[in-house]
């Protein structure tokens, strides 16, 4: 039971993704495009209500999680990785109009042909574990 | 009960959808204590295929099915929204629908199924290479939109900053580059 709460919160984000229309291709490419503020204004407003979140979380860790707090640690800084990556991934997002999350809705929609780049994602990854070390981090 | 189905039914504008979205992060830190993130789940699946010649991918999954049923979940909004309810689609900016209709692009659901279709061609070649640039790119910056621009940011981290600045550049090269002259 203590698993149902992970499926319950990836449905929950789908869920919202799917009513934000963040999931839908021509969005992606319309903000690429600069022609709407639609996909801005969500991404802005979504980090907005997490960053709030995480202050008060921060609050209540001081206070009421004192024994177990919530964990809230950023990822190692990297800076040659997350540009050179972010640079990499964000072409293929634009190439692709969907992002990881997107890419399983589109699965989970029926429109199989997103089979393709979902086998390709897993290629991709496969080459980042193969060519880790020779890489600038 | 009607009202509840056109509120289903029709999307939701980004001030509403937007922070809804954003309360992901503090619903898994608050619920399991765990920081959300999507693309993680392509080095599972990797763990998965048994690849453990590469460190990389040599690891218990066992600490990570969290991160595999919250993929399950998603799929499922999906065909709970996109095939049984089959909601709409808001409208596109002028300039959005002015620039697919040069191109003959029908404006159709979340996908123009008509261009992508089961036939070797640019568009095939578009999405795969773009694929493949998605899943190195997201390891090799350790994390996605979700990852670094939601949950990230969220935490205020610089390297994520960093990794949707280069989201962004990325995408916009891309687009411009590349998929102008394709479609």
């Amino acid at each position: 039971m203590k698993w149902i709460k992970f499926v319950i919160a990836g449905f929950y984000f789908g869920f919202i993704l799917i009513k934000s229309e963040a999931i839908s291709w021509y969005r992606i490419v319309e903000m690429f495009h600069f022609q709407s503020f639609h996909m801005f204004g969500i991404i802005g407003s979504a980090v907005g209500v997490g960053a709030i979140s995480v202050l008060v979380i921060k609050k209540l860790n001081q206070s009421v999680f004192k024994t177990q707090p919530i964990d809230l640690t950023k990822k190692p800084f990297q800076l040659k990785a997350h540009l050179l990556g972010g640079l990499i991934f964000g072409l293929g997002w634009s190439l692709v109009g969907a992002c990881p999350g997107p890419l399983f809705v589109h699965l989970g929609a029926g429109n199989t042909i997103i089979l393709i780049p979902v086998l390709f994602v897993i290629l991709g990854t496969y080459f980042y574990g193969r060519f880790k070390d020779s890489l600038p981090h | 009960m009607e009202k509840l189905m056109e509120v289903i039914q029709n999307p939701w504008p980004w001030y509403v959808s937007g922070p809804l979205l954003g309360m992901t992060v503090p619903l898994l830190l608050l619920s399991s204590n765990k920081k959300f993130g999507v693309s993680s789940v392509f080095r599972h699946v990797g763990c998965a295929l048994n690849w453990k010649k590469i460190e990389y991918f040599n690891y218990d999954l066992k600490n990570h099915i969290w991160n595999l049923l919250f993929i399950v979940g998603l799929i499922f909004s999906a065909v709970f929204l996109l095939q049984w309810v089959e909601v709409k689609q808001g409208v596109l900016s002028d300039a959005a629908q002015l620039y697919f209709n040069s191109r003959s692009i029908l404006i159709e659901g979340i996908l123009p199924i008509s261009r992508f279709t089961w036939t070797f061609g640019k568009e095939i070649l578009m999405i795969s290479f773009g694929g493949l640039c998605i899943g190195f790119g997201s390891r090799y910056a350790n994390g996605c939109t979700s990852g670094h621009a939601i949950t990230g940011l969220s935490l205020l981290s610089l390297g994520s900053l960093i990794a949707v600045i280069g989201f962004f550049i990325g995408g916009v090269l891309g687009t411009f580059l590349i998929l102008d002259s394709i479609l």
